[in-house]
C-alpha cells in the first residue's frame, strides 16, 4: 500500500465513520435521554436516502430535495413518537425492542410498496460533483469531502447544543433524573418529542448525505443498524463523545479491513465489539 | 413465576397435544390433497415452538432479552449441513450429541462476554454477535455464501444396522418433533421447579440480593445461557433436517426478532406459552401470506398492536382472563410494578386513614 492509496482510505474511513456518527449519535441521543431502544432508526435511514432519490427526481435538484426531505423526516419521527412510544416509556427494553422491530417491518414494507425494489442511485450534485487531485493519477471525489465537513459542522453543533446551551443543561439533566427535572418544572414530554424527532431526523439525514454516494438499497436501513449498534456499545450508549469515536474508529475498521486483513474483514467490527466488552463492558466513554 | 397452572391451561395443553397426535385422522378429512402440505407445516411450527421455548429460559424465566439467539438455531443448522457426509445419512446417535457439544461451546464462549452486560447493552450485544456469525457465514466459500448448504440425507437413527425410526417418513418426523418438544417442556418444567430455577427466578427479580445471598449468579446464566443454546442449536438441526439446507436467513437478527415475538405472543415466563406463540405467529405468517404479497406490512402491524395491548401474550389471556380483578402471576414488569404500585397505594392510603382516624378521635 503505497502512500497515496493510504491517503485516500484514510479519508473515506474518516468520511464514513463521520456519517456513522451522524446515525449513532441519534441511537444513543434517544437511548440515552428516553431509555428507548429504536430498531427502527436503520430504516429512517433508508427512508432518508429514498426521499433523497424521489424528491431529487421530482424536482430536479438535490438541495431542494433535502431541504423538503428533512421536514419530513422530522414530522415521521413526530408522529412515531406520539403515536407508538408514549406508552413504552414505562415498559422493559423488551417490548421497545419488538414495537420498533415492528415497525421495521411496516417501514420496509411501505418503502417497496412506493418504491418498488429496486436499487436506485442519485447524480453528484454541483457545484461538489468534481474531483481534486491528490497524486498525478490520483482524484478524490470533492462531494465526500463536502458529506465529511457537513458531519463534522453537525458534530459540533450537538456538541455545542449540549454543553453550551440552556436545553442541552436540561438535555444531560434528564438523562440523569427524569423526575427532578419535571419537578423543576420542565415539560418532559415535549423534551422527549423532540429528541426523537431530531434523533431519527439525523438518521434520515445521513441517508440523504450517502445517497449519492452509494446505491439505494431496500435492505439498506438493516446493515448500518448493525453497525451502529456496534458503534454505541463501543462507544458506551448515551455518550456522544463516545459515539463519536466509536464510529471514527469504525469507520476507519470497515475501510482498512477489507485491505489489510481480509479473511477477518466481515467480522473485525465486531472482534473489536468483543475486545471493548471484555476490557470496559459499559462502552470505552461511559 | 407460578408453579401450578390453572387447570383450564393443563387441559387446553393435553387437548392440543391430543389432536397433534391425532392428526393423521382429521387432517385429510380437513384439508383432503393439501394435508401432507399442512403436516409439513405442523412439523416446521413444532420446531419453531421448541426455538421459542428456548428463548423463554432466558427471556421470561431469567429475564434476559436476547436479539441474537437465532445465532444458535443457524449454528445448529450449520453444523449438520457442514458434517454430514455427502453420499450418505449421517447417524443422528453422533449428529443431536455435536450439534449440542457445538452451540453450547459457542454459547460459553458468547456467554461469557455478554453476560457481562446487562439491559440494553445485552440486547445489542448478543445482536451484535449475532450478526457475527451472520456475515461470517454468508461471506465465507466453506458455508456456500449466501446460498449456504444442502443436505443430501437426512440424519438416520438406527441401532446397529436396523433402522429405529424411518425419519425420511414426513409422519414420523411430526411425530419425533413433537416428542422433543413435548420432552423439552418438561424438563424446562422441571427445571424451573427446581432449586437451580428457583435461583434463575431470583436473579430475574433481584440480581444483587441473590448475589448478597451468596449466589455466584454468573455461574448461573451461563448455564441457563448455554442450556438454552443446544435446545435453540437442536430446533435448528430439525430445521434443517426439515428444509433440507441450512442458509445464513436462519442466523440472521430478523429470524431473532421472529422467535422473539413468538415468545411475547405467546406469553413470556410460562415455557407453555411460547409454544402456543409459535403456532400463533406461523399461522398468521401463513395467513397475511396469502392475503398480500406486502405482507410484512401486516405482520409489522401484528407486533405493534400486540406489544401495546396484549403485553403479557395469550398465556395471560388464558392464565388471567379479562374481567378476573386478581393476578397471582407476574413475571411481567409492567404488570409487576402496577401491582407494586397499588399495593404500596392501598398501604399508604390505609396508613394515612389510620393516622387520620387517630387525629378525628
Amino acid at each position: 500500500m503505497d502512500l497515496a492509496f493510504f491517503g485516500v482510505q484514510l479519508l473515506n474511513g474518516l468520511q464514513y465513520g463521520l456519517l456513522l456518527f451522524l446515525i449513532a449519535s441519534g441511537l444513543t441521543l434517544i437511548f440515552g435521554i428516553m431509555g428507548i431502544i429504536n430498531l427502527a432508526h436503520g430504516a429512517m435511514y433508508m427512508i432518508g436516502a429514498y426521499l433523497a432519490f424521489d424528491l431529487t427526481q421530482r424536482l430536479g435538484n438535490f438541495w431542494l430535495a433535502i431541504l423538503i426531505a428533512v421536514p419530513i423526516a422530522v414530522i415521521l419521527g413526530l408522529v412515531i413518537e406520539r403515536l407508538f412510544l408514549d406508552t413504552l416509556y414505562k415498559r422493559d427494553h423488551l417490548y421497545q425492542v419488538l414495537l420498533t422491530f415492528g415497525l421495521i417491518l411496516v417501514l420496509n414494507e411501505a418503502q417497496r410498496i412506493i418504491w418498488g425494489g429496486d436499487v436506485h442511485s442519485v447524480a453528484l450534485p454541483a457545484p461538489f460533483d468534481g474531483s481534486i487531485a491528490l497524486t498525478d493519477n490520483l482524484q478524490y471525489p470533492v462531494y465526500r469531502l463536502f458529506v465529511a465537513a457537513v458531519c463534522l459542522a453537525l458534530a459540533g453543533a450537538i456538541y455545542w447544543v449540549i454543553r453550551h446551551t440552556r436545553l442541552g443543561i436540561v438535555i444531560r439533566a434528564g438523562a440523569v433524573n427524569r423526575e427532578m427535572v419535571e419537578g423543576l418544572g420542565i415539560n418532559i414530554r415535549t423534551l422527549f418529542t423532540l429528541i426523537f424527532s431530531v434523533g431519527v431526523a439525523l438518521s434520515a439525514f445521513a441517508g440523504m448525505m450517502a445517497a449519492p454516494l452509494s446505491s439505494i438499497t431496500p435492505g439498506m436501513g438493516d446493515s448500518i443498524l448493525i453497525t451502529c449498534f456496534v458503534v454505541v456499545v463501543i462507544g458506551g450508549i448515551g455518550s456522544i463523545k463516545g459515539a463519536f469515536f466509536g464510529a471514527l474508529l469504525i469507520g476507519m475498521a470497515e475501510t482498512f479491513g477489507p485491505v489489510l486483513i481480509p479473511s477477518l474483514a466481515s467480522m473485525l467490527i465486531y472482534l473489536i465489539m468483543a475486545l471493548v466488552l471484555l476490557i470496559k463492558p459499559r462502552g470505552l466513554f461511559a | 413465576m407460578l408453579h401450578r397452572y390453572p387447570k383450564r391451561v393443563t387441559f387446553l395443553l393435553l387437548a392440543g397435544l391430543a389432536l397433534l397426535i391425532a392428526y393423521p385422522a382429521w387432517g385429510p378429512a380437513l384439508f383432503g390433497e393439501s394435508s401432507a402440505f399442512f403436516m409439513e407445516k405442523l412439523t416446521l411450527m413444532l420446531i419453531f415452538a421448541l426455538f421459542a421455548v428456548s428463548l423463554d429460559l432466558l427471556v421470561g424465566i431469567l429475564g434476559l432479552v436476547s436479539l441474537g439467539h437465532a445465532l444458535f438455531f443457524g449454528l445448529g443448522a450449520y453444523t449438520l449441513a457442514m458434517a454430514s457426509p455427502d453420499f450418505s445419512p449421517a447417524s443422528l446417535w453422533w449428529m443431536l450429541p455435536l450439534v449440542m457439544l457445538v452451540t453450547g461451546a459457542v454459547a460459553a464462549i458468547v456467554g461469557v462476554l455478554v453476560l457481562r452486560t446487562k439491559g440494553i447493552f445485552f440486547i445489542m450485544t448478543t445482536l451484535a454477535f449475532g450478526q457475527m456469525l451472520f456475515y461470517t457465514v454468508s461471506t465465507s466459500s466453506m458455508t456456500g455464501g449466501t446460498d449456504g448448504v444442502f443436505i443430501m440425507f437426512r440424519p438416520s437413527l438406527a441401532m446397529g444396522e436396523t433402522p429405529l425410526v424411518d425419519l425420511d417418513n414426513p409422519l414420523t418426523f411430526f411425530y419425533f418433533c413433537l416428542a422433543l418438544l413435548v420432552a423439552v417442556y418438561l424438563i424446562l418444567r422441571a427445571l424451573t421447579r427446581s432449586h437451580f430455577g428457583q435461583v434463575l427466578d431470583g436473579i430475574h427479580d433481584n440480581e444483587h440480593r441473590m448475589q448478597a445471598l451468596g449466589y455466584a449468579t454468573t455461574g448461573y446464566k451461563l448455564i441457563a445461557f448455554v442450556v438454552s443454546a443446544m435446545i435453540a442449536g437442536v430446533a435448528g438441526m430439525l430445521a434443517a433436517m426439515q428444509y433440507g439446507f441450512a442458509n445464513p436467513a436462519q442466523l440472521g437478527w430478523h429470524h431473532s426478532g421472529e422467535v422473539l415475538m413468538m415468545v411475547i405472543l405467546g406469553g413470556m415466563g410460562t415455557i407453555f406459552g411460547p409454544i402456543l406463540g409459535a403456532f400463533a405467529y406461523e399461522l398468521l405468517l401463513y395467513f397475511y401470506e396469502h392475503l398480500t404479497n406486502h405482507w410484512p406490512i401486516l405482520m409489522g402491524m401484528t407486533i405493534i398492536v400486540a406489544v401495546l395491548v396484549l403485553p403479557r401474550g395469550i398465556a395471560g389471556l388464558l392464565l388471567d382472563p379479562p374481567g378476573r380483578k386478581t393476578s397471582l402471576f407476574g413475571p411481567w414488569s409492567a404488570a409487576r410494578d402496577a401491582q407494586q404500585a397499588e399495593r404500596v397505594a392501598s398501604a399508604s392510603q390505609a396508613s394515612a386513614g389510620k393516622s387520620a382516624g387517630e387525629v378525628s378521635s
